[in-house]
């Protein structure tokens, strides 16, 4: 680990295509090794939506083991609890400076029918997450989602991206984080992006409100086993959109709530809706300093804290739009942008997958 | 000659030292391509050169700058202007957060908008007066704890809210010129507004010229439009705060 005056900040980045065009990961990386120097070798990460058409409706889990125990374990829960239609090692390239990564392996899996008596698919797919966290010793899941995926480990992102070989895979959505840890320990699982089922969330800075969060989120059975603040994110939208079936403009309110001085002063009708939101939803509310990208089957969403703490540019392409900490990112893949902004604090921005697409 | 250096893909210790390199030779003018987030450009300079960029250039370009000109041919990011001491920068595009950040001389002039945190601890002294120019919007702690200098916000693209929250929190030196309304729910505690007086208006009017030589804006209609004084109500804003 070298850190000679390392300038801090972490780095994020997302872009995506409205059509649903696949766009090669070799993007991704260029755009987020822009920013190197926001990192410091101790965290990269992707997430990718589009990528396994094939077994679109099967939940691919990519899975970090520490040990071949780990593995063994995890296995025998899997064909307890799944059918197992495809597994297989994550491709990885393995002379580029990555070093003691885990045992990285994926799975295709379909649910049961039988499993399904008394909860929902989803509902058992992220039961299923919790459990493997905190019963199977030396076992994470990157990510569950259907035709999506997370690539994360320690080291630069574009080493991280080149290790997983993502130029070998077409995404509508692409989302990046380049680490440097603060408060929490530089691991494996502790890179970005978190997941949840489609749920993953990049995140630059840090969340003081955790402990409230987590609590809030342990009520309705979520287990926060990673050791790192941003876990609480991807959870968060869980809950909130496909449990209480808020619309994400909403859910995104509640993460970055108005503030009660704004509040009094707007029209009864809006006030009535952030009045409820701050009262139901006051443990969602994230306090602390961030910028993060969400990303989700149909879409992506952009948020900065309410007093712009972290840094964000946006900007839009025919039917792309991009998201970075640094404009420069962006302009390193797409020198030629129709508009080019930078969001207003706690004002989410929202990429919307077109109808049909899929 | 022009110094030209294509910077395409080139880390910015690299770039930065290639400049520090010629200046200390002697080179008076540098071009800069393909600049792609390098951050520093201009650092510490303290010989009265001139660099052009053409591309979005990183943060903090423009630290600790002691008399040198760049004039950037794009965006810039946040954290430009960061303790200047001497200098102009010259920005045909707009700008990221905390820009002029405890800038202590010297001129920043930005065509387009401006993010938050603008002129933070901005601060004079006798003869060292910062100022920053602005020709679209801000956003929130505009001229937040400013100690002394020059503020002019113009909102030439008429985009609302001209300015953010809490305008001058903790301002107790300097002064902020903002051409247009300001709603008094967007000022902090400690600043009070006041109509420009014929002094105010000869000060501006130097600036304001060369301003829209650089931008191609019309000079008369810029003042045409009705200003707004703002300055600070103590020097000393939280004498009291620990005392008991």
């Amino acid at each position: 680990m070298k850190s000679d005056g390392i300038p801090s900040g972490c780095a994020i980045s997302g872009l995506m295509s409205e059509d649903g065009r696949r766009i090669n990961g070799k993007k991704i990386i260029e755009s987020i090794a822009c920013m190197h120097d926001r990192s410091n070798g101790l965290g990269g990460g992707f997430a990718a939506y589009g990528i396994y058409p094939k077994r679109k409706d099967m939940y691919a889990f990519h899975m970090m083991y520490d040990n071949a125990r780990a593995k063994e374990d995890t296995e025998e829960f899997f064909k307890d609890h799944f059918n197992v239609d495809k597994d297989e090692a994550i491709p990885t390239h393995r002379q580029n400076g990555i070093s003691d990564p885990p045992i990285l392996w994926r799975y295709f899996l379909e649910v049961p029918e039988n499993k399904l008596e008394f909860l929902s698919e989803r509902d058992y797919v992220a039961k299923t997450v919790m459990k493997i966290h905190s019963e199977i010793e030396g076992s994470f899941v990157a990510s569950s989602g259907m035709n999506m995926g997370a690539f994360k480990g320690v080291g630069y992102p574009e080493d991280i991206g080149r290790f997983f070989k993502l130029e070998e895979y077409s995404a509508y959505i692409w989302t990046a984080h380049g680490r440097f840890p603060t408060n929490t320990p530089g691991w494996w699982g502790g890179a970005h992006p978190f997941t949840l089922l489609d749920w993953s969330v990049v995140h630059n800075g840090e969340i003081s409100s955790y402990g409230i969060n987590k609590r809030y989120l342990e009520m309705f059975g979520y287990k926060l086993e990673l050791r790192t603040d941003t876990e609480v994110i991807a959870y968060m939208f869980d809950l909130l959109v496909r449990k209480h079936k808020l619309p994400v403009e909403i859910a995104a309110e509640t993460l970055a709530a108005a503030f009660w001085k704004d509040i009094d002063r707007m029209e009864p009708g809006k006030k009535k809706i952030a009045t409820a939101i701050r009262q139901v939803y006051g443990s969602t509310l994230l306090n602390g300093p961030f910028s993060i990208i969400i990303g989700h089957n149909r879409g992506m969403i952009g948020l900065n804290d309410r007093i712009k703490l972290r840094p964000m540019t946006a900007a839009r392409k025919d039917d792309m739009l991009y998201m970075a900490s640094e404009e420069s990112a962006i302009r390193e893949i797409a020198p030629d942008l129709d508009e080019v902004w930078s969001p207003r604090a706690g004002t989410p921005v929202f990429g919307t997958l077109k109808a049909g697409v899929e | 000659m022009t110094m030209k250096i294509d910077a395409k893909g080139m880390h910015y210790r690299t770039l930065n030292k290639m400049i520090r390199d010629a200046v200390a030779s002697g080179e008076k003018e540098f071009e800069l391509d393909n600049i792609g987030g390098q951050r520093y450009i201009g650092a510490g300079l303290n010989e009265n050169v001139k660099i052009t960029i053409n591309g979005t250039s990183g943060n903090d370009l423009g630290v600790f700058m002691n008399g040198a000109k760049i004039i950037i041919n794009a965006n810039a990011q946040d954290g430009i202007a960061n303790t200047m001491n001497a200098g102009e920068i010259i920005v045909h595009g707009s700008v990221g957060d905390i820009v002029g950040y405890a800038m202590r001389g010297g001129k920043l002039y930005i065509k387009g908008d401006v993010g938050y945190r603008v002129g933070i601890h901005m601060k004079e002294y006798k003869k060292q007066v910062p100022i920053i120019i602005a020709g679209g919007t801000a956003g929130d702690f505009f001229g937040e704890y400013m100690a002394g200098g020059i503020m002019i916000l113009l909102g030439m693209n008429e985009k609302n809210p001209l300015v953010g929250n809490y305008v001058g929190t903790g301002m107790h030196g300097g002064v902020m010129y903002i051409r247009g309304k300001v709603d008094p729910y967007h000022l902090g505690k400690e600043v009070s507004c006041l109509e420009l007086s014929e002094e105010d208006i000869k000060l501006i009017s130097g600036y304001l010229k060369e301003y829209c030589e650089h931008f191609g804006f019309d000079f008369n209609a810029v003042m045409s439009g009705k200003f707004t004084k703002l300055v600070p109500l103590s020097l000393r804003p939280y004498g009291n705060m620990y005392v008991y």
